[in-house]
C-alpha cells in the first residue's frame, strides 16, 4: 500500500474548530469556579484597587483533574547539565510542574490560574450577589438637559447654523434646472446664491435621564489603624466603589481621612498615608456633610457614605458623632459604618456599633469585619439595606 | 510564510526514505501523512491524534493551555504526531521547513515500526483504532443528546472515570483470568500440597476457600470492577466506564514504552538521514534540529536523549563487545541488528532500562537522584560507585506506569456494609493526600457507597476513608 499524503487545505470553510465546544464548556466551568470562590478571590490583595481594564490572574480551584499520584517523598531522577551535580545541590522547583520527568504526574501549583479582566470579575461578583431587592430597586434618575443635537435641515435659521455644503448643492441643482429650461441660451455668466438655496442645520435639545452618584469614603486614619485594618477597609471601599459604578452612569468619589480633624484627600493619600493621633469620628461626618452641601446636593445626586474605623473613638465625641451620623442618614441614600477589628487585635477598644444601635433609620447599616473573608459577607449585608428614597424622581 | 516544499517534494523524499526503511529492515504499517496547521496540530495533541474523539471539557482546558504556552513561546509544538493505528496516521505541520519534514517523516517510520512490532501494543488492535474512537465519540454524544441523560450527568461520570482510568492493569500481554478460572485457582490453592510422606504426617486441615468473596483476587481494573459490581448502574453508565477504560488501555502501552519508543524513532531518523545524502542546506538544518530534539534537559529527563543513548549503546556493545563482556557473557551470538530488533519487540521501558542501562551509561548521562525539600528539588545521589544502582532503581520506578500508584480492589463488602476496600501497594512512595482525597471522592461518587483505601503514610498503616460524604484519615496506632 503506497504512502498517502493529504495536503494542507487552508480554506477556512472546510475546516472546523473541533475543540470549540470543549473550550466553551471549560470556560463555563472556570466561571463557575470563580463564582464559587469569589470570597477568596476578592480578598486577594492583588485585585484591590486595580485598573478596570486590566487583565488579572485569578487563582481558581475546582477545575483541576485529580488522580492518585505520589506525594512529596517520591524521589525522581534528573540529568545533570555541564557541571557535575553534587548531593545537596538544588536542581529545580518542586511545585511548578516544570521539572520532574512527566509534568502531569506531580501535583502542580495548588491552583490553576486564568486570565479574567477585572470588569468580567466584577460582573461575576454581582451575579453572585443574588440580592433581588437590589435588582428591583429604582435608581434615582435625574433629568438633565444635554447639549444640542443636530437633527435634519431647515430652510430657515440663524446664520451660524448655515449648512454650507447643502446650500451649495441646492444652488447647483437650481443651476442645472435653469439650464434645461433654456437649452439654446448661453449659460448666464453669474449664477448667485438665492435665498431659497440656503439650508440650515436644525437642532433639538437633547434631554436624557442621568443618574449621578457620589461615594464618600470616610476612613479613620488615627494611630490605632494599622496596616491590616487599613487593608481591610481599603478592600471594602474598593468593592463598594465598583458596585456603585455598575449602577450609575456618573460616579464621583470623595475620600475623607480623619483622626481628630477631617480633610479631603486624594485616593493615593487615603490608602497609603498613615497618620497618628486620636479619633473624633464626628469630624469625618461633619466634613462629609459639608462636602455634600457644597457640591453634591441630594436632589441631584445619589449619595452613599461609608465609614470605616476601628471604633476606637474618644468618649467625649460619641454624642457629636451620633448626631452627625443621624444627619447623614437623612441626607444619604445609604450610610454604612464598618468596624474593623482584626482577630487577635483584642477588644480593648470601645465599639461604636453598640453605640450606633440607637440610630433606627432603615438606611443605616453597621457591620463588623474581622478578617479578609468577612469582606464579602459584610458587603452583601451592607447593600441589602440600600434604599432609594421614595421621593426620588 | 509559504513553505519551501510541495507535496510532490515530500512524496519524493518519502520514496527515498521508504527504500532505506526497507533496507534497514524496519517493518511499519502502511503510513498516511496529513499536513495541517498549528491549530489543527494543537487539536490533534489534545485529542490524542484521533480524528474523532468524544467531547469533554478537560480537552478544552488542555487546548487553551497548550495554545497559551505555544503563543507565548514557552514551549514549541512537536514536529510530528503519530498514532498507533493501521494504517498509521501522522500529522506534519504545514509551516515546517523541508528539512524538518524529511526528518519527521523518517522519525514517524521509527514510531510506526515500534507500534507494529513491540509486544505491549499487541493488545491495542491497531486496525480498529480509528473506528473504535469514533464509535466511542458517537456513543458519548448520543448520551449527551439523550434528554433523559444530558450533558451534566454524562460529565459527572466522565469526570470521575477520568480520575480513575489509569488505575488499570499495566501488562496487557498477560491475560486476565475469568471468574470461573479464578474460582478454580482458589480451589486448587486450598488443596493441600502434595506430600510424599502423607502416611506418617498428620492430615492437613482442609480450609474451604471463600468462593463468594468479590473479588476473589485483588482487581486492578477499578472502572471495570465498578461497572460489573455496581448494583444500580444503567446501561449508559456502564458504557461510559467501558469507553474510558478502553481508551486508557489503548494508551497504557504508549506510557509503558515512552523512552524506548522515542529513542527508537530518533535512532532510526538519524540513521536514515545520515544515509540519505541530504543536500548541504538541508543537512545543516537537520543537524541543528536533531540536536535540539536530542539534547539533554538539565534537571529533568529527555526521553529522546536517554532512549537513543541506550539504543546506540546496545548497538555498540553488540558490534564491539569489550573483552570483559566477552569473558562474562561469551561471544555474541547475535549481530547488533538482530539484537536491536529483538529488544524492540520484547522489552518495555522498565525492562529495557533494567537490562541495558549500564553503569557507564548512567555516568555518561550524568544522572542523579533528587528529592523534594520544601519547594525545591535537591540532589540526593549522584552516579558514583555506591549510588548508581539506587539511581537506576529510582529511574525505573519513574518510567512507564511506574509513576502511577498500584491500587487494587480487595473487597467489595468490607465491614459487611458494601464498603469498597482498596489497597495501595506501597513501594516506599506515599500517596499525595490532597489528590488522594479528591480521587477517592470520585470513587465514592461512582461506587455510591463508602470507599476505603489502605496505604502507608510515614511508615504507618493508614486507612483513607470516604464515608457519609466526608473524608477521614485513620492511622493505626
Amino acid at each position: 500500500m503506497p504512502t498517502i499524503f493529504r495536503s494542507y487545505n487552508p480554506s477556512s470553510g472546510q475546516r472546523s474548530d473541533r475543540s470549540a465546544g470543549d473550550r466553551l464548556r471549560h470556560r463555563q466551568k472556570v466561571r463557575e469556579a470563580i463564582r464559587n470562590n469569589i470570597a477568596d478571590i476578592i480578598a486577594e490583595e492583588s485585585i484591590i484597587g486595580k485598573d478596570k481594564n486590566r487583565i488579572i490572574k485569578v487563582p481558581i480551584r475546582g477545575v483541576k483533574e485529580y488522580r492518585f499520584i505520589y506525594g512529596e517523598n517520591a524521589p525522581g531522577v534528573g540529568q545533570g547539565g555541564d557541571g557535575e551535580p553534587k548531593p545537596g545541590d538544588v536542581v529545580g522547583q518542586g511545585q511548578d510542574g516544570k521539572s520532574g520527568q512527566q509534568a502531569g504526574d506531580r501535583p502542580g501549583v495548588d491552583y490553576y490560574e486564568t486570565d479574567v479582566s477585572l470588569d468580567e470579575l466584577i460582573d461575576l461578583m454581582f451575579e453572585d450577589l443574588e440580592l433581588p431587592d437590589i435588582e428591583r430597586k429604582r435608581l434615582r434618575q435625574i433629568e438633565v438637559e444635554r447639549q444640542f443635537r443636530q437633527k435634519g435641515v431647515r430652510r430657515k435659521g440663524i446664520r451660524v447654523r448655515l449648512d454650507r455644503k447643502r446650500t451649495a448643492r441646492s444652488r447647483v441643482k437650481r443651476k442645472k434646472a435653469s439650464l434645461r429650461r433654456q437649452p439654446s441660451g448661453a449659460p448666464a455668466e453669474r449664477f448667485p446664491f438665492h435665498k431659497d438655496d440656503l439650508r440650515y442645520h436644525h437642532t433639538v435639545t437633547d434631554t436624557r435621564n442621568e443618574s449621578n452618584a457620589v461615594v464618600l469614603c470616610i476612613m479613620d486614619t488615627s494611630g490605632s489603624m494599622d496596616t491590616m485594618k487599613k487593608y481591610l477597609a481599603r478592600s471594602f471601599f474598593f468593592l463598594l466603589y465598583q458596585f456603585i459604578c455598575t449602577r450609575y452612569q456618573n460616579v464621583e468619589i470623595v475620600f475623607i481621612a480623619h483622626h481628630t480633624e477631617a480633610r479631603e484627600v486624594t485616593e493615593e493619600e487615603f490608602f497609603h498615608k498613615g497618620e497618628s493621633g486620636g479619633t473624633f469620628i464626628s469630624s469625618g461626618y461633619v466634613k462629609a456633610l459639608e462636602i455634600i452641601e457644597e457640591r453634591y446636593h441630594p436632589a441631584l445626586w445619589n449619595v452613599y457614605v461609608f465609614h470605616c474605623s476601628d471604633g476606637d473613638n474618644f468618649e467625649s465625641d460619641n454624642d457629636a458623632a451620633l448626631k452627625a451620623a443621624q444627619e447623614l442618614t437623612r441626607t444619604a441614600n445609604l450610610f454604612g459604618y464598618g468596624e474593623i477589628k482584626p482577630l487577635g487585635s483584642g477588644y480593648y477598644g470601645s465599639s461604636m456599633i453598640t453605640f450606633f444601635s440607637q440610630i433606627q433609620e432603615p438606611n443605616f447599616q453597621t457591620v463588623q469585619i474581622q478578617k479578609k473573608e468577612d469582606i464579602w459577607t459584610s458587603f452583601k449585608t451592607f447593600l441589602s439595606k440600600d434604599r432609594a428614597r421614595e421621593d426620588a424622581a | 510564510m509559504a513553505p519551501d516544499y510541495t507535496v510532490a517534494d515530500l512524496e519524493r523524499w518519502n520514496e527515498r526514505i521508504m527504500t532505506l526503511v526497507e533496507r534497514f529492515g524496519l517493518d511499519p504499517f502502511p503510513q498516511e501523512f496529513e499536513i495541517c496547521d498549528y491549530e489543527d496540530m494543537l487539536a490533534y495533541m489534545v485529542y490524542s491524534g484521533m480524528p474523532s474523539h468524544y467531547p469533554h471539557w478537560s480537552y478544552g482546558k488542555s487546548f487553551e493551555k497548550l495554545k497559551t504556552l505555544y503563543e507565548y513561546g514557552v514551549s514549541g509544538l512537536p514536529y510530528e504526531m503519530v498514532i498507533n493505528s493501521n494504517p498509521s496516521i501522522a500529522y506534519l505541520m504545514h509551516d515546517n521547513s523541508l528539512a524538518l519534514q524529511v526528518l519527521t517523516i523518517a522519525h514517524v517510520y521509527g514510531h510506526n515500526d515500534f507500534f507494529k512490532n513491540n509486544f505491549t501494543f499487541r493488545s491495542t488492535r491497531a486496525e480498529y483504532t480509528i473506528e473504535s474512537f469514533k464509535g466511542h465519540a458517537n456513543r458519548v454524544r448520543q448520551y449527551i443528546e439523550d434528554p433523559s441523560i444530558g450533558l451534566e450527568k454524562v460529565e459527572a461520570i466522565l469526570d470521575a472515570a477520568h480520575a480513575l482510568s489509569l488505575q488499570c492493569r499495566r501488562n496487557l500481554a498477560i491475560k486476565k483470568p475469568t471468574v470461573v478460572e479464578e474460582r478454580r485457582m482458589k480451589v486448587e490453592e486450598s488443596e493441600p500440597p502434595a506430600d510424599p510422606f502423607s502416611a506418617i504426617h498428620r492430615r492437613h486441615q482442609h480450609v474451604q476457600p471463600d468462593l463468594d468473596k468479590v473479588p476473589l483476587y485483588p482487581d486492578e481494573d477499578l472502572l471495570i470492577f465498578i461497572r460489573d459490581h455496581h448494583p444500580q448502574f444503567a446501561e449508559w453508565e456502564r458504557d461510559l466506564l467501558t469507553i474510558v477504560h478502553e481508551q486508557a488501555q489503548y494508551f497504557v502501552p504508549q506510557i509503558e514504552t515512552k523512552i524506548m519508543n522515542e529513542g527508537w524513532a530518533s535512532f532510526w531518523h538519524k540513521r536514515i538521514l545520515d544515509t540519505l545524502e541530504l543536500p548541504q542546506n538541508l543537512q545543516l538544518e537537520f543537524i541543528v534540529r536533531h540536536t535540539q530534539v536530542l539534547r539533554p534537559t538539565p534537571g529533568s529527563l529527555n526521553p529522546y536523549h536517554i532512549g537513543m543513548k541506550v539504543w546506540e549503546d546496545i548497538e555498540k556493545r553488540w558490534d564491539h563487545p569489550t573483552a570483559e563482556e566477552i569473558e562474562e557473557y561469551g561471544p555474541r551470538k547475535k549481530t547488533s541488528k538482530e539484537k536491536l530488533f529483538e529488544v524492540r519487540e520484547v522489552e518495555r521501558d522498565t525492562s529495557f532500562l533494567r537490562r541495558y542501562l549500564t553503569e557507564e551509561l548512567i555516568r555518561e548521562l550524568n544522572l542523579f537522584e533528587y528529592k523534594a525539600r520544601g519547594n525545591e528539588h535537591v540532589v540526593t545521589r549522584v552516579a558514583d560507585q555506591d549510588n548508581w544502582r539506587q539511581i537506576k532503581e529510582t529511574l525505573i520506578q519513574n518510567v512507564g506506569t511506574g509513576t502511577l500508584p498500584v491500587i487494587k480492589v480487595i473487597d467489595s463488602d468490607y465491614t459487611h456494609n458494601h464498603t469498597l476496600l482498596l489497597k495501595h501497594a506501597h513501594d516506599g512512595r506515599d500517596l499525595q493526600l490532597e489528590y488522594g482525597e479528591k480521587t477517592l471522592k470520585y470513587l465514592h461518587q461512582l461506587w455510591g457507597r463508602d470507599v476505603a483505601l489502605e496505604t502507608l503514610l510515614d511508615n504507618r498503616s493508614t486507612l483513607l476513608l470516604f464515608s457519609d460524604g466526608k473524608f477521614a484519615i485513620k492511622k493505626s496506632a
